[in-house]
């Protein structure tokens, strides 16, 4: 039966079975062409727009350009920051058939230190094959023409340009100037919250400290963006559309160069501030700390040898010691306190008064010393000043008490921030009960108030501080901010800064300043003046007054004896002083670190800085 | 047997040399529409455009030599060919050489070779041979023969593993079978077998690679920078082409090098991307009609064994295309399948024209076998 069915064919039937089945699939096939079409037709037609969106967006990068800085000139147009290019020696491993070949060669051109060859090799292997690795960096002039002359040698090797700020004066514009550094976490950080972080999107560098960091994003300029091509390895493959960065501002200092190494010569070998600034304006003239450092150094990242060697130096060049240095002011605030004490009632111009060569509190047994030791006989306010005797000031302190003291000289910004172009200033201390209280837990003294009346004691200032308060005097009442910035210079449009004047103190009878002003006049001119020896056979007329900072105390009985004493527990030397007499147009303060009397040392450091001021010409 | 052919059916044209006309040029306008992207697709290299057209005028010739062998020949030799593919694939799980992380490739000395691609002709020829030696539809044990024997080259090739390839193999067993005239009660149950047996391929069968394929293809946008970045990228590829494309040689995607595999298994996404939706009917109607033309030679095929072998290649040939449209379109998973015809590609090339060889025989050499 089996078998008989088997044999029995129907080709008919069979036929028909194939055709149906054939059929069926092929209706399968045109179904699921269907589905395809369908799946086509939603993908290209009806999500066009999303994968046309997206297509862009892999394509599409945008790279940013990073502005050029802006440069830093003095008053005269003297390039003090500019941006020059540093070469380096770049290789693009994909261009190059032999690298190890390539290297050899190189390497016999000019000097490739193992290390270098190292981490060239090391970024090699990170890197992608068709991005530029650095061989080596900040090559001299000398490999820059050796490389250049055999280039020809060195398909894929190229010698590329960047610009870096370099400070053509090295270490004398340091602490005024300051320097740029690599933006670090912490640089990132506070422009993030800044919302300044997409500005520096192509930046390498940012102002770590002076000028470069206060006036950063005047000097940044604004990030420009190029939108490439690229393919999946991120190479591009050409520009479509580009927006130029802007530079940034350029900045013109009031600063003078010529004051400036004037200033540096005459401190040279001493540690010591120099400053000097118009009292009309505040402009500042002259903003010199010695020693200071290059600042060439950190603009590539400075070796952490030569970094700790600056950190632990004992001259410690680091401190920016015009407003960082905080120094007893000495009898450098002898005017100061004669116009508190005139104001006062405590004396007049024609009090007198007889010096001993010592102060005496009445009940108490300690002598407070004078400087000469047998005193200065009669003196008055004139030549208290002009002597710079201590026992009047000693007199007029105690008779002023600590709570007059500490109001009127916060009057004259002491204990405050100037309000200089640079963040890095101390505020240095007036002291008061309050502060004493806070400081020590303990009350103020009338013994206290004794050697504040000849600027010891508690009592610190900067050397910016004297020179804003000896600008208060100049000016009678007003005072100046301090700018180091004279104003910016942006695609050829020059913008001056504006300069503001503050009534800081009021006096009730103004002819306690001329008062003042003779005083320091003749502290020069006359020859019992502290500073008549100095200025002997100046040109032009000047007023000042010397200091002489004790650091040290000296027991009771002891004699000084610059000698025995360690060197860094000598006295300071300090001057304040500006010229011309009438109508002045330069204020100066010098600190000397001790060097003794500021009548030798600091004041023909202001000698010095005047004649080079007047012969040329500054500021006319 | 004898060669007598009446005077009214004598064969016109080109058929003389046993060339069937309308699928011969079907076949040569998806080449030349095949080479025209790929040109775009290999960035314009003239080295791969050379080794493409070489590839190409050999299969064609493969094809004409396929095409002048009688079916009686392939009934023939069906059985020993596959007996004899089936011992090399043993021997490439054995002895066989890696390339691509899979062990495809035989080395007999003077030539590699992969047995997969032998099989891809050589088990529906036995399959339809030992179908057809009895009648239609056949009985279930013949079936579940004819099943054995399809599915046995289909596990050593998973094995290799290829899994484009077994699938096709699968395919081409099945649809002999299928056109059989397997009942449609038989297939409902093949059907919930399979999907019971799903589970069990997951956990014991599978690569892990395989299963990362099929995870990515359900949700690609959960790991768009490892493996589902390849159908990410086909898909902004495609649907970023629009309607009219982006022109010839302008497809960002691809020029630009986001597409992976542009010229082999993606090159459907470069299609779509420079000629848009234009260009895919274009293309699937280039298919449709070659399917079409080879489902009419199958069906006027003269005995049940042509019919078979006939239908099972076309049917092979239709799955290539919809496994690599799906794919890259998002609505398969990931399965290295060429775009036939179209894609660079050696040996599959070569394979695929002997298949229309052997449809060109059986389309061409009836009234010989019908006399026999």
């Amino acid at each position: 039966m089996r078998r008989q069915r088997e044999a029995i064919q129907d080709p008919a039937a069979e036929a028909q079975l194939f055709k149906r089945r054939a059929l069926v699939a092929f209706s399968l096939v045109v179904l699921l062409f269907v589905i395809i079409l369908f799946n086509m037709y939603h993908l290209q037609v009806r999500s066009y727009h999303e994968y046309q969106t997206r297509s862009e967006g892999n394509r599409i990068k945008v790279v940013p350009l990073a502005p050029n800085r802006g440069l830093i000139y003095d008053r005269n147009g003297i390039l003090l920051a500019e941006n020059t290019p540093v070469h380096s020696l770049e290789i693009i491993p994909e261009q190059v058939a032999n690298l190890e070949k390539t290297l050899t060669e190189l390497a016999e051109l000019i000097e490739i230190t193992p290390e270098q060859q190292q981490s060239f090799l090391q970024d090699v292997r990170r890197q992608r094959r068709f991005n530029s690795i650095a061989l080596k960096e900040q090559l001299t002039e000398q490999e820059v023409a050796i490389l250049a002359v055999n280039q020809h040698r060195f398909p894929g090797v190229t010698l590329e340009a960047r610009l870096s700020r370099t400070y053509p004066f090295g270490d004398l514009f340091t602490h005024s100037i300051g320097y740029i550094g690599r933006i670090n976490n912490n640089d990132l950080q506070r422009l993030r919250e800044q919302e300044l972080a997409a500005n520096y999107a192509a930046s390498r560098d940012i102002g770590k400290i002076g000028l470069e960091r206060y006036y950063e994003q005047l000097l940044h300029g604004t990030v420009g963006y190029q939108e490439v091509e690229v393919n999946n390895r991120g190479r591009v493959i050409r520009t479509l559309r580009s927006d130029p960065a802007i530079s940034g501002k350029d900045l013109i200092l009031s600063l003078d160069v010529g004051l400036q190494l004037t200033a540096q010569q005459a401190l040279e070998g001493l540690r010591g501030a120099v400053v000097a600034l118009d009292p009309r304006t505040g402009a500042v003239l002259a903003f010199y700390s010695n020693p200071g450092y290059d600042p060439n150094l950190f603009v590539h990242g400075i070796s952490s040898a030569n970094y700790n060697a600056l950190l632990n130096s004992s001259d410690r060049p680091l401190i920016n010691r015009v407003t960082q240095g905080v120094y007893p002011p000495a009898s450098t605030i002898k005017p100061h306190m004669a116009l508190v004490g005139l104001e006062q009632g405590t004396i007049t111009p024609s009090t007198r008064m007889w010096d001993p060569g010592y102060y005496q509190l009445p009940n108490y047994s300690r002598r407070f010393r004078d400087w000469r030791r047998w005193g200065h006989g009669w003196v008055n306010v004139y030549s208290a000043i002009i002597q710079s005797c201590d026992t009047f000031f000693y007199d007029m302190a105690v008779k002023l008490g600590i709570d007059t003291i500490s109001d009127s000289m916060k009057q004259f910004g002491f204990g405050q921030r100037t309000g200089i172009d640079i963040h890095e200033e101390s505020a240095a201390i007036m002291p008061s009960r309050g502060w004493k209280r806070a400081r020590f837990n303990q009350p103020w003294y009338t013994g206290d108030t004794v050697s504040l009346g000849i600027g010891q004691s508690y009592w610190t200032t900067t050397p910016l501080q004297l020179a804003t308060s000896t600008a208060i005097l100049v000016n009678r009442g007003e005072s100046v901010v301090p700018t180091l910035l004279q104003g910016t210079r942006f695609q050829g449009a020059f913008d001056g800064v504006s300069y503001q004047r503050q009534q800081a103190l009021t006096v009730s009878d103004p002819s306690h300043w001329q008062v003042i002003l003779d005083a320091m006049e003749q502290t020069i001119s006359t020859q019992e003046g502290t500073a008549f020896r100095a200025f002997r056979g100046a040109s032009y007329s000047s007023g000042g007054k010397t200091g002489t900072a004790q650091i040290v105390s000296i027991a009771q009985d002891a004699e000084y004896d610059a000698d025995a004493l360690d060197e860094r527990h000598r006295d300071n030397a300090m001057y304040v002083g500006y010229a011309p007499a009438v109508d002045p147009t330069i204020v100066v303060a010098i600190v000397v670190e001790n060097t003794g009397g500021g009548g030798s040392t600091a004041a023909p450091v202001a000698r010095q800085l005047f004649d080079y001021y007047f012969s040329a010409g500054v500021n006319q | 047997m004898n060669d007598v052919i009446s005077e009214s059916q004598r064969p016109r044209g080109l058929a003389i040399f046993h060339i069937d006309t309308p699928l011969l040029l079907g076949l040569l306008a998806l080449m030349g529409f095949g080479l025209v992207v790929l040109y775009s697709a290999s960035g314009q290299s003239q080295a791969m455009m050379q080794a493409q057209l070489i590839r190409l005028g050999l299969a064609l010739a493969v094809m004409v030599v396929f095409a002048q062998i009688s079916p009686l020949t392939y009934k023939r030799w069906g059985l020993p060919v596959f007996v004899l593919g089936l011992l090399m694939l043993i021997a490439v799980l054995l002895v066989g050489e890696i390339g691509k992380g899979a062990q495809r490739w035989l080395n007999l000395g003077f030539v590699r070779f992969q047995p997969s691609e032998l099989m891809k002709l050589a088990v529906p020829l036995a399959i339809a041979w030992f179908i057809s030696n009895h009648n239609l539809p056949p009985k279930l044990w013949r079936l579940l023969l004819g099943f054995v024997m399809c599915v046995i080259p289909t596990l050593l090739i998973a094995k290799q593993p290829d899994l484009g390839t077994a699938l096709l193999i699968a395919t081409s067993g099945i649809m002999v079978l299928f056109l059989a005239g397997m009942s449609w009660r038989l297939i409902a149950f093949i059907a919930a077998l399979v999907s019971a047996f799903l589970p069990v391929m997951w956990f014991f069968v599978m690569h892990d690679y395989q299963k990362r394929r099929v995870l990515t293809f359900l949700n690609p946008e959960t790991d768009p920078l490892g493996s589902g970045y390849h159908i990410i990228q086909s898909k902004i590829a495609i649907g970023s082409g629009g309607l009219q494309g982006k022109g010839w040689l302008q497809g960002t995607q691809s020029q630009l090098e986001f597409l992976p595999e542009r010229h082999t298994d993606f090159i459907f996404s470069v299609l779509s991307e420079e000629f848009g939706l234009v260009g895919v009917v274009l293309l699937i109607s280039l298919y449709l009609f070659i399917i079409a033309r080879c489902m009419l030679i199958a069906s006027r095929a003269q005995d049940n064994f042509s019919k078979l072998v006939a239908g099972s290649l076309t049917m092979t040939f239709f799955v290539y295309v919809f496994v690599n449209i799906g794919m890259v379109s998002g609505l398969l998973p990931v399965v290295g399948v060429p775009l036939p015809l179209v894609s660079f590609g050696g040996t599959s090339m070569v394979t695929l024209l002997a298949a229309f060889g052997i449809l060109m025989s059986i389309g061409t050499h009836k009234r010989i076998l019908a006399s026999s």
